[in-house]
């Protein structure tokens, strides 16, 4: 073989291993997107996330509640844990950790007095109770502190009351009482299927619970009254006096959970867009069940824009019928006038209809004037506040008897439980966002990950891990604070724009780009590549045929 | 959207028990609309719509103003359209449905030569010492119809035909609510202009330095829309409208850029002052964005071919990609002349991803600001800012000699230098097939050896030529 040819051959494989090994690598990073490293092991971790919720609960037993053998026994902690069946990936336990220990020398003194008021005062005025924690304390069977029917009590506060019983079995049966209040002050089944309603499969569980307000950060509250006749009425209403007597100090017994602002408006020529029916029967005129969704919509886009606002919007509004449609009553499935005149829409408000008084048109011409009771206006808007936030009736345990709510019009472990709730969804939103992420970095070559992208999704993770552990100790405000986070650091990252810069780049300009150099250098190589390796199978063969 | 009727009741025992107290009624809101209608010598009408609502508050505004809080902005070509009517329209009390507001349809809106929306918040003082303050929403609507274009040719206007739609009830909620029609010197014999339906009170004033006069038409007076439950205004040229030329005002003002290329201009106002005899001061207020750099050392101001020294100049430079330029001047105009003020700038030339889609457009820079106390002819009455109609708002008098003005002159279509934008395509092409061939010479160079080879017996050239050679009847290769 011609010196030539070795040294041609070799000149090419040469120029071929170059192009290969140094060009293709060297290529392949200078344009590759830039991604900071994220952590993906720990967000697939986050899916099999294992929730733990605790509720502390201090049992507080008097003498005489239960058999002195029992009594000798204390203080110990007892742990109960209970399976949250949901069909969500995550798996959710409660836990009741149960501190028993006797009571000191005020809580006899307190429970020895004679009306349960006085008694949860002077109670409350020796301890403050952290987020989250229940105390009940234990009486004897033959107290007169609860009527002689009653088997227990449920206080505004984070206190409770049972019965004792003398009974060789009576720290079970006193147990066994304690997680049924406990479970009424805190956990439920129904809570946190209402709180997970958006990630669980959509099936008869979460089509009957109405869904509550999505968790955010704050929320606006505005307050509307709709006048679509000022000829006829003229309307006032003192909303300014109602909104600081009533709604103040509801939001602020509710500023744990986020912050509030509230607003008023008063729009005229406003009407509904249904056209109510006349009834005969009692000479009024009605809306019927079936067409309330459709009164909400033509009044929205009066109503100003929820754009303009950071928080999502809730609206309440008056609405006082024309002269022509009244008096206006709100049937519902059955026919029946609903008590209230009032209906409302979840995640959005509600409407109220205020029928004006019709002695008042006897005295005077048109408009008349109409002063709008708001005692009445803010009970009904109040309740239907309540239920938007998902504050459910209690389900007490049978022979309870329930004191009611203090004068804001929320109980504080009615708080807890939203706080629990909040948590959980916040978690389970902050693991869906990281998890999307994660999924479509993996399947979109294209999208760019910055260093402050990837700082924020870190945080998220730990915030996620930090908020499990807190709610796994029991301490609730400090999990809600973290969960809080969490969500706002997974969805910062997810949103960012920063991820789009080079998500539409066309592939045919990379094409366009690369072709002109890359076809031309490759082609000879490729050629030499194919004809050795042919030349040299060729000349495997030949000594075989010799040989 | 589902929705849940409420059965609430275990709420209201508590709340049952605060009474609602009661307290003093806060004042009402108070709204005034008004509509004035100009016909003009041309056989155009214009058309203004005044809305002002007033509300007294607690919120309280500190004393004096901070300059550093002032800022000023603009957007030289933005089209007013529909979508910037209906948020307008809903912050109307009555909005379309009773007094001056039914009017207010979009398709006759915008079908006009000219429209101007306005919205001003101000606060405004209760009492002479300005002790307490109510806030004042003011909203105004201008536009002129064209005779030919909308009138079709016709002269003979009403209120159906410029707004497809007639008054028919006022707004309720309105403490007054009145129409005005421009009759000046046309309303002594109806020999020129006649109006239905017939206006029972007429107004006079100085409005713009001339004495003027209005037929007004009052909605909330029962007589004028009583008859036939609507109002449409109708007026008819008996003769038509002298012709005389319009009056000139006494300011107005040109704008315009001059020079050639793309590297240098100028930019020139021209301030027109048609008094016979007073001068008077002028603010011009320029805003020139970055990218015209402006040569301040090149601000020259002649006025009847002298130089004019501004009494006060404050400019405030531009810097790269923040802030525009800010120059502000006081002019005194002499009587009866025309001003020239001018200044030379440099065009930038700008990143490749600041230019907009369609750069061989242009840019557009803001108008310039003219604000002045024009002395007027006649002397006006001192006015009481309460009883007197909301259009006097419009052209505020200090005193009777002068009343202020403020212009805003056309704005300009500068172009900058733009590139070529196909180049970076065009270069990577370029360079990397230079640099394939040359790597190709060098492989050649490298790696090709020469050997003999046997001649190939034919192939598909052969057989073609061949075939042809048939065809021709010579014989075969």
């Amino acid at each position: 073989v011609p010196p030539e040819v070795v040294r041609g051959k070799r000149a090419a494989l040469f120029f071929a291993a170059v192009a290969i090994l140094l060009g293709l690598p060297l290529w392949w990073k200078t344009t590759e997107t830039y991604r900071a490293p994220l952590p993906y092991s720990q967000i697939s971790g986050l899916n099999a996330l294992q929730l733990r919720l605790m509720v502390p609960v201090t049992v507080v037993f008097t003498r005489e509640s239960v058999p002195l053998d029992d009594q000798e026994k204390l203080p110990f902690t007892v742990v109960q844990e209970r399976e949250i069946p949901l069909k969500y990936k995550m798996k959710i336990k409660c836990l009741f950790q149960k501190a028993y220990r006797r009571a000191l020398e005020h809580e006899e003194a307190a429970l020895s007095l004679g009306s349960m008021q006085e008694a949860e005062t002077m109670l409350a005025k020796s301890q403050k109770q952290a987020e989250g924690s229940l105390t009940v304390y234990v009486i004897s069977e033959h107290s007169s502190l609860l009527p002689q029917d009653m088997m227990s009590y449920i206080g505004p506060e984070r206190t409770a009351v049972v019965r004792g019983i003398m009974h060789r079995e009576a720290l079970n049966i006193v147990g066994h009482q304690v997680i049924q209040v406990a479970q009424a002050m805190s956990l439920t089944e129904d809570v946190l299927a209402a709180a997970l309603s958006d990630h669980l499969p959509e099936d008869k569980w979460s089509s009957d619970k109405r869904r509550p307000l999505k968790s955010s950060l704050g929320y606006e509250i505005t307050f509307s009254l709709l006048n679509p006749d000022p000829k006829s009425h003229d309307v006032h209403w003192d909303i300014e006096g109602a909104v600081q007597r009533y709604v103040q100090p509801f939001l602020s017994a509710l500023s744990a959970v986020g912050n509030f602002s509230v607003d008023s408006q008063i729009l005229y020529y406003a009407v509904l867009g249904v056209n109510p029916r006349f009834d005969p029967a009692s000479s009024s005129y009605y809306l019927a069940a079936h067409s309330l969704p459709h009164v909400i919509n033509p009044v929205e886009s009066r109503l100003g824009s929820s754009a303009a606002s950071l928080y999502p919007v809730l609206n309440f509004l008056l609405y006082v019928p024309e002269l022509a449609h009244s008096p206006l009553y709100i049937q519902d499935k059955d026919g029946a006038p609903v008590a209230t005149n009032a209906f409302h829409s979840p995640r959005w408000g509600g409407i109220m209809i205020y029928n004006v008084d019709p002695t008042v048109y006897n005295a005077s011409e048109l408009p008349v004037r109409v002063e709008v009771e708001m005692v009445r206006v803010m009970e009904v808007f109040l309740a239907q506040l309540r239920l938007l936030f998902g504050i459910a009736q209690p389900q007490m345990p049978p022979k309870c008897l329930f004191s009611g709510p203090k004068s804001e019009g929320l109980t504080t472990w009615e708080l807890d439980q939203l706080l629990w709730a909040r948590s959980v969804e916040n978690l389970a939103t902050a693991t869906t966002t990281l998890t999307s992420l994660a999924q479509l970095l993996g399947k979109i070559s294209n999208i760019v990950i910055k260093d402050d992208v990837a700082s924020e999704v870190y945080s998220a993770v730990a915030a996620v891990q930090k908020a499990a552990e807190e709610l796994a100790s029991g301490h609730l405000a400090s999990a809600f604070i973290a969960s809080q986070e969490a969500v706002t650091s997974s969805e910062r990252a997810f949103f960012d724009p920063s991820l789009l810069h080079l998500l539409y780049f066309p592939d045919d300009q990379k094409f366009a780009i690369y072709i002109p150099l890359f076809l031309p250098m490759a082609v000879p190589i490729l050629l030499s590549l194919v004809k050795i390796f042919l030349e040299t199978r060729k000349s495997w063969k030949k000594p075989e045929k010799i040989d | 959207m589902a929705a849940a009727c409420l059965r609430l009741v275990w709420l209201a025992p508590l709340l049952l028990g605060l009474v609602d107290g009661g307290r003093a009624e806060p004042p009402r809101d108070a709204l005034r609309e008004e509509l004035v209608i100009t016909p003009l010598p041309s056989g155009d009408v214009a058309a203004t719509f005044q809305f002002r609502t007033r509300w007294d508050s607690d919120l309280q505004r500190e004393e004096g103003t901070d300059h550093y809080f002032l800022r000023y902005a603009v957007l030289p070509r933005e089209v007013v359209c529909t979508e910037n009517l209906t948020p307008w329209k809903k912050l109307l009390p009555c909005s379309s449905k009773a007094g001056l507001s039914v009017l207010l349809k979009a398709d006759r809106l915008f079908h006009t030569s000219y429209h101007s929306q306005a919205v001003h918040i101000r606060p405004v003082c209760r009492n002479a010492r300005c002790t307490s303050i109510s806030w004042e929403l003011r909203q105004t609507l201008s536009v002129v119809y064209d005779a030919f274009v909308t009138g079709q040719g016709k002269k003979d206007w009403s209120l159906f035909r410029m707004f497809s739609r007639t008054l028919t009830e006022p707004c309720p909620l309105a403490s007054e609510s009145r129409v005005y029609v421009d009759v000046t010197s046309y309303n002594q014999d109806n020999e020129t202009l006649e109006v239905h339906p017939t206006p029972t009170t007429t107004y006079q004033d100085v409005t713009l330095g001339t004495q003027k006069t209005y037929a007004v038409y009052d909605l909330l007076d029962t007589a004028v829309i009583n008859n036939s439950r609507n109002l449409n205004l109708q007026f008819k040229w008996k003769s038509p409208p002298e012709n005389e030329a319009p009056p000139v005002p006494f300011l107005h003002a040109q704008r315009y850029v001059s020079g050639y290329g793309l590297q240098n201009g100028e930019l020139n106002t021209l301030l027109y002052n048609t008094h016979p005899y007073r001068a008077f001061p002028v603010l011009v207020l320029d805003t020139v964005p970055w990218y015209l750099r402006l040569y301040v050392h090149t601000l020259t101001i002649t006025s009847k071919g002298k130089e004019n020294k501004p009494s006060y100049v404050h400019y405030q430079p531009a810097q790269d990609r923040l802030q525009p330029h800010l120059l502000e001047m006081l002019i005194q105009l002499p009587a009866n002349s025309a001003t020239k003020v001018s200044i030379q700038f440099e065009r930038a030339l700008l990143k490749w991803t600041e230019y907009t889609p369609d750069p061989n457009h242009g840019f557009y820079v803001s108008p310039s600001v003219l604000s002045a106390l024009v002395p007027s002819m006649v002397a006006a009455k001192p006015v009481d800012w309460e009883e007197s109609p909301l259009f006097k708002s419009l052209y505020p008098v200090s005193d009777s000699s002068s009343y202020f003005v403020r212009l805003y002159t056309e704005p300009l279509l500068v172009n900058l230098p733009t590139p070529d934008f196909s180049m970076p395509y065009n270069v990577i092409c370029l360079t990397c097939t230079v640099v394939a061939v040359c790597y190709g010479s060098f492989y050649n160079l490298l790696t090709r050896t020469f050997h003999i080879e046997e001649p190939s017996t034919g192939g598909l050239a052969k057989w073609l030529a061949n075939l042809i050679r048939r065809a021709r009847g010579v014989p075969p290769l």
